[in-house]
């Protein structure tokens, strides 16, 4: 490495330590016997004890955010990326009047502040009795997460040349038939990033899950981690057991497709 | 095997853009008819009209008896190959070269038949089970024409396929594609934007120009004759020189019967270089271009060089350098005159 | 097929909307349903515009908006020049990156509270309170940033800095004059993209410090969603909501128009 890029490596390894730092104080913390958090955590913990994972889900039944979660983010994933990507390709490829103007709404809805919703949404829903259910849930997630994948799915079915699908048609395939043989199968990469993204995006939600559920049956699992109480104060240990296993499935996510999701990521925002 | 007609054809884009302007052409059955012209002139509009991807604003499109203006390309029966010869890239060979006949709900056996077939007429046959990616320039494109072959279809259409290859692949098929139309005597239309292609590949060669066709007719006639003066510099190369007139006229013998309201095209071949003062213009070498079999000569006309610019092919052992002095003799019989205003061609 | 989409989206968007709109102009209380719900035309914006915790709530906003956004930009500036130049440990890097991104921001911030309340003073205080706050957030999202701007560094021809040092450039004279330049609409993006998201920031705080000690760390969103769900004022609340909306709105109309040529050319 030349000579003159050594600072460029000295902030590559801080950003490394940096961004690990608070992972290992969480790692660390789940690790550490309850009386050792009260006396401020060590920064290793001996000996390191399992005691929180297994009150995590022995005592405060965190299999149930965990399942209320996964099926909330799986399905509003599922919608997203099957209704969105008809849209998209819909945007991406027909020609029509007011579609640079459609493709500003979208994004401009898919940057709208949640909380400015939250009244109506809440409302709508109290009154079709949706409160604490899954379908409470996802209907509002994919007020963002639907434009969020149009959005991300245009991007992606523009890079495909308009030729193949015309050569398809040519071929003798209808537009869907063209959709589904030829656009489907080379869009995969970016199916799956928006896939992830939606999936990532809707795990993480928060104030949505918090205002429009009601108690541990339907809590997702940013809302239960975040009102996890103890008798006197805050239990450490257990909270930040669960944080690690929150993170567990996002990280793997990403670990797997790191690449696919810089693409994605940048391919939303660079090129528009 | 089917005629093409275009019917007054227009196409408007919402963007406001005309690619089509009352555009009307017969293509006989079994003709390899070539749409020539500069970027953006409509032809590939015109292409993609006939195949169906493109609906015209106005006017018919006919393939045989049947109107096919509304209908969507895969009720068509024609076949395309695409600039990118648009491979399905998670396709293999194989299953690339039967996709048309799948669609169109052939039997497997029949499929797998006339796929071996075109693979061993275009020596295609060891690279059937890769995909586009792991093919070179020159395979792509003979899967791309072996593509639109299996089908057999009713018309060919080629929307500039040679122009991703290289200058020697190039002119191996161009004539590869001759023998095919040759051998298949199919309806054939090309779009090309090279003048050169289009004259050795055509049975008829129609020149566009803004969205219309300033001229159809055989390669020889379109470069003999030429209809306007866009023609007229458009085809050939070096391009058609054109002066006014009158740079003629007084001079012996007889000068322009055109007078001043009128311009001369002259090609470059059609001049040939004398003795100063004993052709019909005298004028000042400004460069010279060594071509090989030819040389290309740039003059400017006058004996000072104040006049227009002139080009000159000569044979490859003329003694000629710049700043020489020289005289020009035309071609009586190869001039061409046009109305200055229209640009249409005058006279024969 | 485009049908289907342009009602999605008007219901999904505008319908929602329109109703936190109405729901502004009346009083709606519901822990007092006997007062129905009576049309009180503006009176709920004249009590916004009068109340102080609501001016309190959006200089926070703006505060931590600015103070994270500029140092996410600055940091996340130099990350993407230094990830430029390295080809080594790129996975390793890029899950630095990634996790802290993609981590529920519910998680970061119970882990950054948990290492600032081993620390004495720092979460009761009023304005010590905010280097949690916005540490927190730069740490999750300045990767992020950089990611961004790294895209964009990537897209400039290296061709240009051969050029600017046979024309005598010094490495800062490349920076500014070809490096800047071309990293603008990148920059520009960044910085918007930020701008909003830091604007409707909640999850945050409502962990770190739930908006104090008192309301000294209370971000607008948080104080519409306290309006809301905790005290149940509907009508209120929405007046809250569409003022929250018609500033970022407004930051969004800015980015549109900066940036917006290229955004929908490129995509239409």
């Amino acid at each position: 490495m030349r000579g003159r890029d050594r600072w460029a490596t000295l902030v590559i390894v801080a950003l490394v330590l940096g961004a690990a730092f608070p992972f290992y104080r969480a790692v660390a913390g789940s690790l550490t016997p309850e009386a050792q958090l009260f006396e401020g955590a060590p920064l290793w913990p001996s000996p390191p004890v399992l005691e929180h994972y297994r009150a995590l889900f022995a005592e405060r039944e965190f299999w149930l955010p965990i399942r209320n979660s996964l099926v909330v983010a799986g399905a509003t994933t599922l919608f997203c990326v099957t209704i969105g990507s008809l849209c998209a390709y819909a945007l991406a490829r027909l020609r029509f009047r007011g579609k640079a103007l459609l493709l500003g709404v979208i994004l401009a809805v898919s940057m709208f502040p949640q909380i400015a919703i939250v009244s109506p949404l809440f409302l709508l829903l109290r009154s079709v009795r949706l409160i604490d259910t899954y379908p409470g849930l996802i209907l509002p997630y994919l007020t963002f997460a639907m434009p969020l994948a149009v959005w991300l799915l245009v991007g992606y079915f523009r890079q495909l040349p308009a030729e193949l699908e015309e050569a398809a048609m040519v071929d003798g395939a209808g537009r869907l038939r063209a959709f589904r043989e030829v656009i489907v199968p080379l869009a995969l990469p970016g199916l799956a990033a928006t896939a992830i993204l939606t999936f990532v995006y809707s795990w993480n939600e928060f104030l949505f899950a918090l205002s429009f559920t009601l108690g541990p049956e339907r809590q997702t699992v940013p809302v239960a981690i975040a009102l996890f109480r103890g008798q006197y104060q805050v239990p450490w240990g257990q909270v930040l057991a669960a944080a690690i296993v929150a993170t567990a499935p996002v990280a793997a996510l990403v670990l797997v497709f790191q690449r696919r999701i810089v693409q994605g990521l940048t391919a939303g925002a660079v090129k528009g | 095997m089917a005629s093409i007609r275009l019917e007054k054809v227009w196409k408007t884009y919402p963007n406001g853009h005309i690619a089509a302007r009352g555009v009307d052409l017969t293509i006989a059955d079994g003709e390899f008819m070539v749409l020539v012209g500069p970027s953006g002139c409509g032809k590939s509009t015109a292409l993609r009209m006939i195949a169906g991807l493109e609906t015209p604003s106005a006017g018919r499109v006919m393939i045989g008896d049947r109107d096919v203006t509304a209908l969507p390309p895969q009720e068509r029966d024609v076949a395309m190959v695409f600039q990118s010869y648009a491979l399905y890239p998670h396709m293999t060979v194989r299953d690339n070269l039967a996709f048309g006949l799948r669609m169109r709900g052939a039997a497997p056996a029949a499929i797998a038949a006339r796929v071996e077939g075109a693979a061993r007429a275009l020596g295609l046959e060891s690279v059937l089970g890769r995909k586009p990616g792991q093919l070179s320039g020159g395979q792509r494109q003979r899967v791309a024409l072996g593509r639109a072959i299996v089908r057999e279809p009713l018309v060919f259409l080629f929307d500039e396929p040679l122009s991703n290859l290289d200058a020697k692949l190039r002119l191996e098929t161009r004539a590869e594609l001759a023998r095919l139309h040759r051998r298949l005597a199919a309806t054939m239309v090309y779009v090309t934007h090279d003048q050169e292609e289009a004259l050795t590949l055509g049975s008829r060669v129609a020149v566009m120009r803004e969205g219309q066709v300033e001229q159809v007719g055989p390669p020889l006639e379109v470069y003999r004759r030429p209809a306007t003066v866009f023609v007229a510099t458009f085809v050939g190369s070096p391009a058609m020189n054109l002066l006014p007139a009158d740079v003629l006229a007084g001079q012996p013998p007889g000068g322009s019967p055109f007078g001043a309201a009128a311009t001369l095209g002259v090609r470059p071949h059609d001049i040939a270089v004398v003795p100063a003062a004993s052709g019909d213009l005298d004028a000042l070498v400004d460069v010279v271009e060594p071509r090989g079999s030819e040389l290309l000569v740039y003059l400017r006309l006058g004996r000072s060089g104040g006049g227009p610019e002139i080009r000159v092919i000569t044979p490859p052992d003329l003694e000629i350098a710049p700043d020489d002095v020289v005289g020009l003799r035309f071609d009586r019989e190869r001039l061409h005159v046009f109305e200055r205003d229209t640009g249409q061609r005058l006279g024969s | 097929m485009v049908a289907p989409a342009v009602v999605t989206i008007l219901l999904v968007a505008l319908f929602p909307l329109t109703w936190t709109v109405w729901e502004s102009l009346h009083l709606h209380d519901l822990r007092m349903p006997w007062l129905g719900q009576p049309f009180v035309g503006l009176e709920n914006y004249a009590e916004v515009l009068r109340d102080r915790r609501f001016w309190g709530a959006m200089g926070h906003t703006l505060w931590f908006a600015a103070a994270s956004v500029s140092l996410e930009l600055v940091l996340g500036c130099v990350l993407a020049l230094a990830m430029n130049r390295t080809f080594r440990g790129r996975a390793l890097v890029r899950a630095s990156i990634l996790i802290p991104w993609a981590i529920p921001t519910v998680v970061a911030a119970l882990v950054w509270r948990f290492m600032f309340e081993g620390l004495e003073g720092w979460l009761t205080h009023d304005l010590r309170a905010w280097v949690p706050v916005i540490l927190s957030d730069v740490w999750k999202t300045t990767p992020f940033v950089a990611l961004l701007l790294l895209a964009g560094l990537q897209g400039i021809d290296p061709a240009l800095y051969e050029a600017a040092r046979i024309d005598g450039a010094s490495p800062w004279r490349q920076f500014r004059y070809v490096t800047l330049p071309l990293l603008a609409p990148a920059i520009m993006v960044a910085l918007i993209f930020r701008t909003l998201d830091a604007f409707r920031v909640f999850d945050l705080i409502y962990v770190l410090t739930g908006g104090g000690p008192g309301t000294a760390t209370e971000p607008i969103a948080l104080y519409t969603f306290n309006t809301l769900m905790h005290n149940l004022r509907f009508g209120y609340g929405s007046a809250l909501s569409v003022l929250v909306f018609l500033v970022t709105f407004g930051l969004a109309l800015g980015y549109i128009r900066l940036l917006g040529r290229g955004l929908t050319d490129v995509r239409s």
